[in-house]
């Protein structure tokens, strides 16, 4: 499949979200809408846009909430997130947490690279927070099998500021690291095994 | 709902439906442990396993707790004190400044990046939002009516903000020579006695060794952002600061580095006494103990030592020397000292307030625990992060991670 062009995932997750009156309809139904982009079976197909099966409830709350309050630059999600009481915060965080993590790529990694991104992941101890195995916990997301393309966006954007973060931490660990690091940090981690 | 939406809708939902492959059962297997030996010299002391494997920054929920829920009966302060809430729902309450007119302003950082005005409604605070969507603007203060405002990038002035608090006014930028990092770059700003803005610059890292000129200081500037000074340098990050009420000397807290170990550096409490001195960053930590990178060839007696150590990873942030008339005389001229308990340690601790006495020639004669109780099973309750002595002599203290501020009181 063709990816989609960025302007068109977001013209399609802007139609759905304007699709209906959000109260009313259920909150099934608005989370089908997100699965439309994200992927039903928790596996985003969509460049740049994360896969969400396997990420912890805590860390769907926290980004929705940033999206909620416009503070996350994606017109799309902050068109999704605009109005969600707290209680849909946390009950969409409770469905995202039900979907089951993404499979790794078929495509083998390039051996150097994974090693790189995996002494990287050593000398910065991103599993120290992420867990050792890169499943996520609390307010820090699965990194394991996300999608290279949004891993790399997403440091590149921490590292940058455009991205603040729930915290400090991101924008600490990634100062001083090359654009090469990061992209062999994406690689080493979108490649790693389905559940541990 | 027209016939283009829904053919759109169609039509991306068939796209998903198409892109889902029939997901085969693959297993990549897991990365293997690591080998000791591919962790660099330099990181050696990083956990790698066990209970250190699993340390990472204490986060607040985004939703704040609700008053009822408060741990209001958990805190515990000395004989005649009472703590009774202030404010409720004030979601990743951070700095606290009170206006002329009795206002008390609520900074925050990454969780809300909002300005907080609390009014008084008979007797009960409403909470207003004066200013959002700003870049981790942890450091505000007041003067002469106006509101400052501080991001890591730049300072703004917010004029005759208490008349204006449901209209604010449009910010007025006295300074933008900031390098706008955001590890370490929200800020702590006060006025001092000689009429100047006090602003710091953090290291922009953990542990590195930034340009001096630039980084790791606390620089004064007039309040039209005219005249920059470096007051003090080998600061790593200080969110918290205090002129004494007598002397005009700059007391600062500091939190020194990370992943070094359970039990060290302390972070510090310190006492400018010359401008420029140098406090040890990244040099020398607690000022005896040189960093195991950057500390080679590097004598801890060339730099100031802390005239008091906090605790390890204790994270001492706000702090207020006390000149109120309502607490006992004991308090007169102590220092009360917001610990926000670390993160960077397996054991949590701290968390608390504490009041720090001082000597007749400035030095530190003790630390004794104020507002304690919000450390439970290891977890924290609440977390302060500023203190505030209002006018009536009262105390408050904000709490980042149950969005809250409380009033501590004393009656004999």
């Amino acid at each position: 499949m063709r990816p989609l062009s960025a302007r068109v995932v977001l013209l399609a997750a802007l139609v759905l979200v304007a699709a209906g009156p959000a109260a009313a309809q259920s909150v099934d139904e608005r989370f089908t809408v997100c699965l439309a982009c994200h992927g039903a079976d928790g596996q985003s197909r969509i460049p740049e846009t994360p896969s969400l099966g396997g990420q912890p409830s805590f860390f769907v709350v926290a980004q929705l909430f940033l999206f909620r309050e416009g503070r996350r630059d994606n017109p799309a999600m902050i068109a999704a997130a605009k109005g969600l009481t707290n209680g849909d915060l946390t009950a969409f965080a409770e469905r995202v947490t039900k979907l089951p993590p993404p499979p790794a790529p078929e495509d083998p990694p390039d051996p150097a690279r994974f090693a790189r991104g995996r002494t990287l992941t050593l000398r910065h101890p991103c599993g120290v927070c992420h867990n050792p195995d890169f499943s996520g916990r609390e307010q820090m997301p699965r990194l394991a099998s996300q999608r290279e393309d949004y891993l790399l966006k997403s440091m590149r954007e921490y590292k940058s500021g455009a991205r603040l973060g729930y915290g400090g931490a991101m924008s600490q660990e990634l100062a001083g690291l090359s654009d090469q690091d990061l992209m062999d940090l994406a690689h080493f981690l979108s490649h790693l095994g389905g559940k541990f | 709902m027209t016939r283009r939406i829904v053919w759109l809708i169609v039509a991306v939902t068939g796209l998903a439906l198409v892109a889902w492959p029939a997901i085969a059962q693959q297993t990549t297997p897991p990365a293997e442990p690591p080998k000791q030996e591919e962790v660099p010299f330099w990181a050696i002391g990083r956990p790698q396993a066990g209970p250190g494997a699993q340390m990472a920054p204490v986060p607040a929920f985004p939703i704040p707790t609700p008053a009822d829920k408060l741990p209001l009966a958990k805190m515990k302060v000395p004989p005649g004190f009472k703590v009774e809430l202030f404010a409720a729902e004030v979601f990743d309450a951070r700095g606290l400044r009170q206006g002329d007119k009795g206002t008390v302003f609520v900074s925050s950082l990454f969780g809300a990046g909002k300005i907080y005005a609390l009014v008084d409604k008979g007797g009960k605070r409403e909470v207003k939002v004066i200013a959002e969507k700003l870049m981790l603007p942890n450091g505000i203060e007041f003067h002469k009516g106006s509101l400052y405002v501080a991001t890591p990038k730049d300072i703004t002035r917010y004029d005759d903000i208490e008349a204006k608090l449901d209209n604010p006014p449009a910010p007025v930028k006295i300074y933008d020579q900031l390098p706008g990092d955001v590890p370490h770059g929200w800020k702590f700003i006060k006025i001092g006695p000689d009429g100047k803005l006090y602003v710091p610059v953090g290291a922009p890292c953990n542990i590195c060794e930034p340009d001096p000129e630039k980084y790791a200081q606390i620089r004064r500037i007039n309040l039209d952002g005219s005249g920059m000074e470096i007051v003090a340098r080998g600061v790593r990050n200080t969110v918290g600061f205090d002129f004494h009420p007598r002397t005009g000397e700059l007391y600062f807290t500091d939190n020194q580095r990370d992943w070094l170990s359970e039990d060290l550096p302390n972070d510090e409490l310190n006492r400018v006494t010359k401008q420029g001195q140098h406090f040890g960053y990244p040099y020398c930590h607690q000022g005896d103990f040189a960093d195991p990178q950057l500390g080679w060839g590097k004598a801890c007696a060339d730099f100031v030592k802390p005239v008091l150590l906090m605790g390890p990873h204790s994270a001492p942030l706000g702090m207020r020397f006390y000149t109120g008339k309502m607490f006992p005389q004991k308090y007169q001229g102590a220092i009360f000292v917001a610990r926000h308990g670390p993160w960077n340690r397996t054991q949590k601790y701290a968390a608390d307030v504490v009041a720090v006495f001082l000597n007749p020639n400035g030095t530190v004669k003790s630390m004794e625990p104020f507002l304690t109780g919000l450390v439970e099973n290891n977890a924290y309750l609440g977390r302060p992060v500023d203190v505030l002595v209002l006018k009536d002599g009262s105390l408050l203290v904000s709490d980042d991670h149950a969005g809250a501020v409380y009033r501590v009181s004393y009656k004999k």
